[in-house]
This record gives C-alpha cells, structure tokens and sequence, in this order.
C-alpha cells in the first residue's frame, strides 16, 4: 500500500509502447498516471523494440507530476522477465501485471521486482506494482490478489477480457460488470489501495462515456482507465467537486486548523462534531478542488 | 557487438526513425534519409554512432530513415536493430540502455 492518501488517480491514460509519437506526447495531456503498454497494443515481432523505446523514452522525456506506470507482458509468456528487468532499471513508478488471477502471481512480480532493484542498484522498495483483473478467477480472488503486497498501488477491472471469460460481451447500460466491479472495488477499498474501472472504447458515444463515468464515481472507483486523451477532460469534469461541496470542505478544513491551534482533540464545526469520516471526505474534495483549479493557493473557492 | 545478420527496428511513422544494420568489413558507414538533414543530419548521426560505439560495434553498415525522431528514440532504434542484427534480443545490453 504504497501512498495512497495523497495521489488522485481519476485518470490512466494507455499509451501504446512501440509508438515514438504517443510515447513522445504522452505528457501534455494532464493525465493523472500514464500507462505505456508493453503487452496487447505491441505485436509480438515488436516486443522488444518497445521495451527500448519505452526504457530510453522514460530516461528523457518529462512527464511532469503524471504517475508513470507501466503494463508489462504477462507471466506467461517469454518477453516478462526482460520487460520487468528493463522497467525496474528505468525507475518507473508502477509496474502493471495483466490478467492476475491470484496473489501468487502478484508474490512472483514483487520477487523478479525485488531481484531487479538489487541487480540495477535501485532503492529496495522504490517499484510499485498494480494488478489488472481480467478474468471470473480474478475476480473472485480480488481481494486476495489486492492485499498481496505492500508495493501493491491499486487494482484495475479490464471488461473485454472479464466478459469473454463470463461467455458475454459489453452491454451498453454494463448489467455484465455490476459483479466484477463491486467485487474489485470492494477488494480495493478493503486493502486500501486504489481501483480503477476498466476503458470505454467507443469514442463516439460520448453519452454513453459520461453515464458509465457517472456510475463509477458514484460507486466510489477512484478513476478510469482510458484509450484517447479527449476522455481525460470528461472523466475530470465528473470528478469535479461542486462549489457547495467545496465550501463545505473548505470549513471543514478551517475548523480542524482551529482545533489544533486550541490544542483541542475534538474538532467541531457549527457545533457539530466533525469526525474522521467526514475529514478524510473533505481533504479529498480539497485534492479534487485543487487538481480542478477550482481553489486558490489557501483553499478558496474561485468563482468561475 | 558482432553484426551477423541485416536486421531492422523502427517504422516510417512520424516521429519514428527505421534503422537497417548490416554486416560490413571494416568500420562504420551511415546513410541516413531525412527531412531535416540539414539542420539535424550530423546530431543523428552522432547519436547512432554514440549508441554503436557504445555496444561495441565496430563494423557495420547503417541505413537509417527519419521522420522527426528525438534523440531518445534514435537510441532505441538503434539498440533494437544491434540487437537483432547480432541476434542478443534475449539478452539485452542492460549496461548500454
């Protein structure tokens, strides 16, 4: 459970890893994590002309603030170990295992990871790593696979995948995923990393994009992951905090600063005591806020 | 790093470079095809030098067409091409990356 209170994750942009020009701009789009793919976007006579490109890549360009994550090849096939190697000695954030099904897959990345630190000099512990739940088995073992270890950021529902193994398909009002997603979420929530629901390709339906956006942030994902740039600004602005809901927080925010200056243990705000749930609410609407530019430097609210 | 076969790593896209290695006898010969040839011809070449010298490669022949890569993705390139060209795409140069 690597950091997890303070980074927003609303968005995870895929960038496939064999393309210079996608790789090269991945950076201007504001995504909150940019994730180069290694593994389905990369043709197996290209896997390891992307390796290079992605490492050299991650040595130059500057990314900014974005979480910079990386989806490997699976444990399976031949390309892992060399994709583990090379990402590990180019100090990437997070390290993305595809198709988890149970926590000793996650136990064997966090060994090669660890192998990998020691062999390139890179501090011991410095490599997060998040799982893709991609299957009936993964799902069912989410919770397992979630807790399986402290480097653990976040797990991800990947529908096309999950809905092939379920002998079904993507449904527009998502019937097919009302399971898999509680199951993932709840997995998340209970080892206290994030979860991230899976991509909406269909970039023309944008309807469609912002009411299964809506439905995720109302279950309480923590973001999306996503195919095209132009969905970063939808996602944001479902994620966005309403001026009440700032307001809110901001008072919040000001009556806990009292408290300690008053040495007072108890916080209370228009005589109401203000307990944990309800802080931890309003400093995540305060990250929103300020991820939004909706607040100044102090936390006021900006009209628009 | 010993050439033993042409191989080739990049496409034609834009921002992309296509690097083609083959054997030579003696030293390093550069035929490089770019837009910006002559603003960037001799920066090109240099990285794709650098990079060679870097793996140990001595002798080879190297045809390389541009589309406005940066420096990082001629390196890798051109990485990917030694390494298939000297068939140690298994084993990479960890030290050269």
């Amino acid at each position: 459970m690597a950091e997890n209170e303070e980074r927003l994750r609303r968005t995870m942009m895929f960038v496939p890893g064999n393309n210079p020009a996608m790789v090269k701009d991945a950076g201007i789009y504001g995504a909150d994590s940019i994730m180069f793919d290694l593994e389905d976007s990369v043709s197996m006579s290209e896997k390891d002309a992307a390796r290079v490109l992605v490492y050299e890549a991650l040595q130059t360009q500057d990314y900014g603030n974005a979480e910079l994550v990386v989806r490997v090849n699976g444990q399976d096939t031949p390309y892992y170990a060399n994709d583990v190697k090379a990402m590990v000695k180019a100090g990437i954030d997070v390290i993305r295992l595809p198709k988890a099904e149970t926590p000793e897959m996650v136990h064997q990345l966090e060994d090669d990871i660890l192998a990998a630190e020691k062999e390139f000099g890179r501090e011991v512990g410095s490599t997060h790593l998040m799982a893709a739940i991609e299957s009936a088995k993964g799902v069912l073992n989410a919770p397992q696979i979630a807790a399986a270890s402290d480097r653990m950021i976040g797990i991800a529902l990947s529908a096309e995948d999950y809905t092939t193994d379920m002998k079904t398909h993507r449904y527009p009002d998502g019937a097919e995923l009302v399971f898999a997603r509680n199951m993932v979420l709840h997995a998340a929530r209970a080892a206290g990393v994030a979860a991230f629901d899976t991509v909406f390709t269909n970039m023309d339906d944008t309807e469609g994009f912002y009411r299964e956006t809506e439905y995720i942030h109302q279950l309480g994902f923590d973001g999306k992951s996503l195919v095209n740039p132009r969905q970063i600004a939808m996602v944001n602005k479902v994620y966005e905090p309403t001026e009440k809901e700032v307001l809110n927080a901001k008072n919040v925010i000001n009556a806990i600063e009292e408290a300690r200056l008053k040495g007072s243990g108890v916080i209370s705000m228009n005589g109401q005591m203000v307990d944990r749930p309800v802080v931890l609410r309003a400093q995540r609407v305060m990250r929103l806020a300020k991820a939004s530019n909706l607040v100044d430097e102090e936390g006021n609210y900006i009209e628009k | 790093m010993e050439i033993k076969e042409t191989a080739v790593a990049g496409t034609l896209e834009s921002s992309d470079i296509q690097i083609m290695i083959s054997k030579a006898a003696t030293g390093i010969q550069i035929d490089l095809q770019s837009d910006v040839e002559k603003q960037f011809g001799d920066q090109i070449r240099n990285v794709i030098t650098t990079t060679l010298n870097a793996l140990d490669v001595t002798a080879a022949k190297v045809k390389a067409v541009d589309k406005g890569a940066l420096d990082c993705v001629i390196k890798a390139r051109t990485i990917a091409a030694v390494q298939r060209a000297s068939q140690t795409t298994d084993q990479p140069a960890w030290e050269v990356l």
